[in-house]
């Protein structure tokens, strides 16, 4: 196994493991972080991905995307656990109710 | 020259930024300012496509893939038009409805509204002529971020909640789409939506990416049985809102998943998947009517009746799905029934959320059993309710009847009868909550506290939302003309 096939199989995996804790976690912090896994899933194969041929020097566009991604991921997750934290405040739950995320 | 494209970003996010900075009473009049400037720029751009054809601008010199590609044509061009068209009645309507909103929290909501509706829009305009996969991931991130900024904006628990699952399932859907952005790459080197296409070949990659964008599109589109989270946000949040998120918002995503599926997927595609998308709008027509026939409240009725009407979407892709260049007519005529659809709900469901926060304003409630005697007290708001509904059934000679009677035409074009009944039934069941909902305003009044006055302007916006959706029916061909300007549902390699 090459060293950016491992790396591609772990972001998928990471992926996975995110998307399925945005659905069936009940806590909306653990969702939240379940988000961010997946988003890591996402940015670890972009790295991957920027060895794409023979080239020793890596293909920079992957590399701007992920770095897009994470300011992305972040200002997202700054919005969101604001909502939760007012939500908390106004309501005193952790969990929202009813089905899906 | 082609430098205005930039412009139809720039322009509402700058009116955002300077909506923030003065707050307090200035951010309503540079909101409307905004947005008349916003939409004399859509109609530029609208006179210099017709002129010049379809243009491409690289932002900035630095070209792709580092760069930002912009692009316009007839398909991006309707989408904006319909924005722009929305935007400024819902911009004017909501000029006077935040009026109320005195004290504390509504304060904020009064104010907030304009950053967060301005962002959107610049957000919703870089979608429809973003050239390449990955940028339309970062506006796509940015449009779900200040959509549920918006439904957040009165703070009570109830909007918190459905703001949150909003989000999360937003940033869900665009993690998936992002990840098949990740596989396109890794396979084909390049991001560009239009040059894309002819590299894809149908390997386990494609098919894998294909299945990760359009399930996290899906999510974004509310399209049954992702549909969960659409209902109590669009419910709970002020009237203006809910129009701009059911008219507007939804679409937004699902023009990519058009662009997609006739730019970067056309040699990928199947009929299986093409069925199975149908199937699920299958379902959110049967399943969205059924919910909204159970309703007693008027703005929850109404989002249902978005999760149904998005279902209609669905059937253009088992008609075209694996399509060879020889039926290449019903391909058309499918493309041009759903962009028709789109538009026509659009402007309908606009008018009907319009009405609703009319009705709220006037009522200080939504539940329709209030509605009694409003045909009498309220005469232009039932009238628009109707216009609008009939729209929605999809009655001649509205748009709405133009959209099914082309996709059905469609459908049975290819032999694809089992969608017909969906069609019908459909209409039937519209047919059945609209006038569930009309019933109660054409009874007798119940005695007790009287309706308060609502300003004669906002009626006029939510009227002039519900003729527009009458006459685009009337004028379909010239705006389905303007759709077809640089082909934008060819398949490549189809060659027609």
């Amino acid at each position: 196994m090459t060293q950016e096939l491992a790396y591609s199989m772990t972001g998928m995996l990471l992926f996975s493991i995110g998307l399925f804790g945005v659905f069936f976690v009940p806590h909306i912090l653990r969702r939240l972080m379940a988000m961010n896994v997946m988003a890591v899933g996402v940015f670890l194969l972009l790295i991957a991905v920027a060895k794409r041929n023979a080239d020793p020097n890596p293909d920079p566009v992957p590399h701007a995307m992920l770095l897009t991604g994470i300011v992305v991921a972040i200002s997202a997750t700054a919005f969101a656990v604001g909502l939760a934290r007012k939500f908390h405040e106004v309501s005193g739950e952790t969990d929202l109710d009813g089905e899906g995320p | 020259m082609t430098s205005w494209l930039p412009l139809l970003v720039l322009l509402p996010f700058a009116g955002a930024v300077l909506c923030l900075l003065v707050r307090g009473r200035g951010a309503p009049a540079i909101g409307v300012a905004t947005s008349l400037a916003t939409a004399a720029l859509v109609l530029f751009a609208l006179w210099s496509l017709q002129t010049s054809g379809p243009v491409r601008v690289q932002v900035g010199g630095w070209g792709a893939p580092l760069g930002i590609d912009l692009a316009v044509d007839g398909l991006s061009m309707i989408h904006l038009i319909m924005t722009a068209v929305i935007g400024l009645f819902i911009s004017l309507y909501a000029n006077r409805y935040y009026d109320g909103y005195r004290g504390g929290q509504k304060d904020r909501a009064r104010e907030l509204f304009w950053p967060f509706w301005l962002m959107l829009w610049g957000a919703m305009n870089a979608l429809f002529v973003s050239a390449d996969l990955f940028n339309l991931y970062v506006v796509l991130e940015l449009v779900g971020l200040s959509a549920v900024g918006l439904v957040v904006l009165t703070g009570t628990r109830d909007v918190l909640g459905a703001g949150l699952r909003y989000l999360l399932t937003a940033l869900a859907g665009s993690m998936c789409y992002l990840m098949g952005v990740a596989l396109l790459y890794a396979a084909h080197g390049t991001l560009d939506l239009f040059a894309i296409g002819a590299l894809i070949q149908s390997d386990g990659v494609s098919r894998a990416a294909l299945m990760l964008m359009v399930t996290g599109l899906l999510m974004k589109t509310a399209v049954f049985p992702l549909h969960f989270w659409l209902p109590p946000a669009h419910a709970s949040a002020t009237a203006p809102v809910s129009a701009l998120l059911s008219a507007l918002v939804v679409k937004a995503s699902f023009y990519i998943l058009l662009r997609l599926w006739f730019d970067v997927f056309p040699g990928v595609t199947t009929p299986l998947l093409g069925n199975l998308l149908g199937l699920l709008g299958g379902g959110a027509i049967l399943w969205g009517s059924l919910q909204a026939l159970r309703q007693k409240r008027l703005k929850l009725l109404i989002a249902y009746s978005t999760v149904a009407q998005l279902g209609y979407l669905m059937f253009l892709f088992p008609v075209t799905a694996g399509m060879a260049d020889g039926s290449s007519l019903w391909l058309q005529e499918v493309s041009k029934g759903t962009v028709c659809h789109v538009l026509s709900h659009a402007l309908a469901k606009a008018s009907i959320f319009l009405s609703a926060g009319l009705f709220i304003l006037a009522a200080g409630t939504d539940q329709m059993s209030a509605m009694k005697g409003l045909a009498e007290r309220m005469p232009l708001t039932v009238f628009s309710m109707a216009l609008a509904a009939v729209s929605l059934m999809g009655l001649p000679p509205s748009g709405g009847f133009i959209a099914k009677w082309l996709i059905m035409h469609a459908v049975l074009g290819v032999g694809q009868w089992w969608w017909a009944p969906f069609l019908v039934i459909g209409g039937l069941l519209t047919a059945g909550y609209m006038f569930m909902m009309l019933r109660p305003a054409f009874l007798e009044p119940d005695p007790g506290p009287g309706l308060k006055p609502v300003p004669r302007l906002l009626e006029v916006c939510t009227l002039a939302l519900a003729m527009l959706s009458i006459g685009i029916g009337i004028s379909a061909a010239n705006l389905l003309n303007l759709v077809m300007i640089g082909n934008p549902f060819s398949i490549p390699g189809g060659g027609w």
